[in-house]
């Protein structure tokens, strides 16, 4: 079975290269990367054509440089947002490479076919798949290195490869007592063929794989050095802001510049087609000229949009049947026979990805090529789209992936939205140029999480067990009208939308699962967790209340009906245990409230400890457990599932981007404000022990937050949250 | 011609006296250390030392900061407390994306410039302007507090 993100992201068919183009490309990589140790030549073990069941080789030097001083450079194809990919993957390639850890540095790598994800026909991070599709590619490329690294010494030392060694970036004859350094064998090892057969470790011996790792961009982020987007300067290059349409959709009528060309400072003033851009020498010009734009609008549909309005339609459409996404049994027979029956509405808003780095890029473009520097997560697509811009092919532009202030699903655009647009502008404007969003243009952007209205019926038997199940859920697609929708759009259903409630794994008969996809002109996108965000809080508060229903503990409730091999019931437990679930005795005036979820193939359990402070939620501690299969780093899924909970919290608590005719009523972190540090709860993580291959762990720590906040303010005052944010709503 | 004096090296700088301290480190001087977030000190990310003392760069006008003596994130290891809350920011691992770690350190040292032992309820105080989307807090107090176990061995605030 494929996995949510293969599914979710096959659908680029317009950027499948040919086979041949794969090894054009792997061809080019290898001349490009030429230093220290790089194998084979002419291609011939670019086994990109693997015959059927048989891995492919990759090339181990589009990954791994060996400098004659033994520093190690690994080129990462995925791009580094905080996540820690940057660490965690150097990790797979140095503990099959026996390489010594502290001569390791990273590169990001440049746009080309060898570094597609494993999955997808397209170079892209997102999904919470890096580690997952990486697991066995970047092991085997390890893997082959070391092995050439250990036939050079040994065709050197004249004695058979299977006597010797590697520990530590070094090749040891332990019976001549001969040792040789990877600096020194590099040369000879990359004119040698590729390895037929590669054997991987076994996890038992691992050396660097399960340990704790400091991650290795922290020195560059605590002393200013590393570079983001908003860091790179050109020669000559301009500073470009833009005024967009206060309303989506719409176009510029007419507009007057007359006042923004008088400043000092101001290059000039352009048309684009996503609005009037001003191009001066520096940020400050750049703005304030822009701020004196009379601009006419002609606003078109998107000006009749109201938040109230839409939610109203929203319910409507909610009780009406919609596009079957789950159907087990028979929902009328099933509630028939229930004993009691719960219906229920939920609201949530949508919301901005609010990265703290606002979006930016930087685009030199010539005649005949474009380069590109920016964070993205998303270089394939862009680097296509850039080119269709340019009037370019798209091997004649280059992307330069810089770290990424924050992406959270943003940066990752199937429209290429900010990068288009930064390519129009550098076209007319004709230098060098750096567009940069304040943080109210980024704010007010769109591309949002989309809003959703659910409603939900639901019926427990006599002995207390669900016996029907009615989700029906309204809302945009977020792959609606883009390359992604012939994929995962199957019957009407766009998996997303539905994802976390028709894949609820709660033992009921007659269940069903329906969706409404609306339509208006409002961007949306994927946002951390995805359609995950929602679904957990409505199906586990839902659990919640029916666990009420029956008068049962909702830990218990739950275990009762969650299948009996479910990787559910060990993190529930153990959050559980954890926490002291059933015999802590907390503050008073505190609860517990739980939740459990699985996205990207990743089980969370979470345990909230939450108080009212003046009618307010605090949520004073959060016990997490945590299924992701083999843990690489520990240490950096903990920053994951702090990271997780935080951005989950901002959003439970905090977090709506609402419209007033057509208008964002949000501009910046006063009204669309993240958690604060006086918010941010104690976070325990603890990992269930598993031997399945890693899972996704950048996002599987949100989606159960929501609601065990929710389910903990129920057992506090009696009150069902069913709307976010919790801010908004009127609790004792 | 405006005269900054950052992280003790003097600097002639050609920019309307109303432009933010901000964009005269960035756009003027390429030190791109110091952060843009939000322009209007609503997230801390801008974060630099005038005289000593915590300020929003994106509010502080340029005519303001001359004169006065600025520390930036890159000059924050040229005194042993900034070096010590560096010490303290690598060892607990705190930065994830990164981006807001520039602010976060300058008001950290800041604070125990000022309060070299600050209680939980102080750490909370003097960095709840400081924002950070990917949700560090936790690890920045506990750099906090382990730079502030270490303070008495240093020299506070002197130069190394």
């Amino acid at each position: 079975m494929k996995t949510e993100m293969e599914t979710r992201l096959n659908g680029i068919a317009a950027q499948v290269p040919s086979r041949r183009k794969f090894l054009k490309d792997s061809a080019a990589i290898a001349g490009g990367l030429v230093i220290g140790f790089y194998l084979p030549k002419g291609g011939r073990a670019y086994a990109a054509e693997a015959p059927p069941g048989r891995q492919p080789v990759y090339p181990p030097n589009a990954f791994i440089r060996i400098a004659p001083d033994d520093s190690i450079t690994i080129v990462v194809n995925k791009s580094e947002m905080g996540q820690g990919v940057y660490t965690s993957l150097p990790m797979l390639i140095a503990e099959e490479l026996e390489a010594d850890w502290n001569r390791i540095s990273v590169e990001s790598a440049p746009v080309e076919a060898v570094y597609n994800h494993t999955r997808f026909p397209m170079q892209m991070t997102g999904g919470s798949s890096s580690i997952p599709s990486s697991w066995d590619q970047l092991r085997r490329v390890g893997a082959s290195a070391r092995m050439l690294l250990i036939r050079a010494a040994a065709e050197s030392w004249s004695v058979p490869a299977g006597e010797c060694r590697a520990e530590n970036s070094e090749v040891i004859h332990d019976a001549s007592g001969q040792r040789a350094s990877y600096g020194a064998l590099a040369d000879v090892a990359a004119a040698l063929p590729l390895p037929d057969k590669v054997a991987l470790k076994s996890p038992k011996d691992f050396k660097i794989i399960g340990k704790p790792t400091k991650r290795l961009d922290t020195p560059a982020k605590i002393n200013g050095t590393a570079q983001f987007g908003l860091d790179v300067y050109l020669p000559d290059m301009l500073t470009v802001m833009i005024a967009r349409s206060p309303v989506f959709g719409g176009k510029v009528k007419s507009y007057d510049a007359t006042e923004a060309e008088k400043l000092q400072n101001v290059q000039g003033v352009y048309q684009v087609p996503t609005g009037i851009a001003v191009a001066a020498y520096g940020f400050w010009p750049a703005k304030t000229a822009r701020d004196l734009l009379k601009i006419e609008w002609d606003e078109g549909p998107g000006a009749k949009l109201s938040t109230p309005k839409m939610f109203a339609e929203y319910l409507k459409l909610a009780k009406t049947p919609g596009a079957v996404a789950r159907k087990d049994g028979n929902t009328a027979k099933g509630f028939k026979k229930a004993h009691k029956t719960i219906t229920a509405e939920y609201e949530v808003p949508y919301l901005a990805h609010a990265t703290m780095e606002p979006l930016n890029v930087v685009v030199d473009l010539k005649p005949d090529r474009c380069a590109i520097w920016t964070g993205t997560q998303m270089q394939t697509v862009d680097r296509a789209m850039a080119a269709m811009t340019a009037g370019l092919k798209p091997e004649q532009v280059e992307i330069h992936t810089t770290f990424l202030g924050g992406g959270f699903g943003r940066r990752a655009n199937p429209q290429s939205d900010f990068v288009i647009e930064a390519v129009q502008v550098a076209k007319a404007v004709g230098k060098p140029v750096k567009v940069v969003w304040s943080r109210e243009d980024d704010t007010r952007g769109g591309f949002y999480r989309p809003m959703w209205a659910d409603h939900i019926r639901a019926g427990i038997a006599k002995n207390g067990k669900p016996v029907a199940w009615n989700h029906t859920i309204v809302g945009q697609s977020i792959v609606a009208g883009t390359a992604f929708a012939a994929f995962l759009v199957k019957n009407g259903i766009d998996a997303t939308s539905v994802e976390g409630a028709a894949t609820m794994p709660y033992e009921i008969p007659n269940l069903q699962v329906e969706l409404h996809t609306t339509k208006n002109e409002v961007p949306v996108q994927w946002w951390r967790s995805v359609g995950h965000s929602h679904t957990a809080f409505v199906v586990e508060t839902m659990i919640d209340e029916l666990a009420h229903l029956a008068k049962k503990d909702p830990v218990a409730y739950r275990l009762g009906i969650l299948p009996s091999h479910s990787r559910y019931r060990g993190v529930l437990n153990l959050a559980a245990d954890k926490a002291g679930w059933e015999n802590t005795l907390l503050p008073e005036g505190h609860a517990y409230g739980v939740a459990v979820h699985q996205s990207f193939d990743s089980y969370v359990a979470e345990i909230a400890e939450v108080s009212l402070e003046s009618g307010k939620i605090r949520v004073h501690r959060v016990i997490a457990a945590v299924d992701c299969g083999l843990v690489v780093n520990p240490d950096g899924v903990k920053q994951q599932i702090e990271s997780a909970i935080a951005y989950g919290l901002s959003a439970a608590l905090h977090g709506e981007i609402t419209l007033d005719r057509g208008r964002v009523v949000q501009s910046n972190y006063n009204d669309y404000p993240p958690l604060r540090l006086s918010e941010m709860p104690q976070v325990e993580v603890h990992f269930f022990d598993s031997h399945e291959p890693p899972s996704g762990i950048g996002e599987p720590g949100l989606p159960p937050i929501a609601p065990a906040v929710a389910n903990a303010v129920f057992k506090l005052t009696g009150k069902r949250l069913r709307r976010m944010p919790f801010d908004k709503e009127k609790i004792v | 011609m405006i005269t900054l004096t950052i992280n003790g090296t003097d600097a002639m700088v050609d920019a309307d006296p109303d432009t933010p301290l901000l964009w005269v480190l960035r756009d003027n001087l390429q030190m791109t250390g110091t952060k843009y977030g939000c322009g209007i000190a609503q997230c801390g990310a801008c974060t630099v030392l005038l005289d000593g003392r915590a300020v929003r760069s994106c509010q502080t006008p340029v005519s303001v900061a001359g004169g006065k003596q600025i520390t930036t994130i890159e000059g924050l290891a040229d005194t042993a407390l900034g070096k010590t809350v560096q010490e303290a920011w690598q060892e607990v691992d705190v930065p994830q994306c990164g981006y807001c770690q520039s602010g976060q350190l300058m008001s950290a040292t800041a604070l125990l410039m000022e309060n070299p032992q600050p209680s939980e309820a102080q750490i909370i105080e003097a960095m709840d302007g400081n924002l950070c989307r990917c949700g560090t807090y936790n690890r920045i107090r506990a750099a906090i507090q382990m730079a502030a176990a270490k303070i008495p061995a240093t020299k506070v605030g002197g130069a190394s």
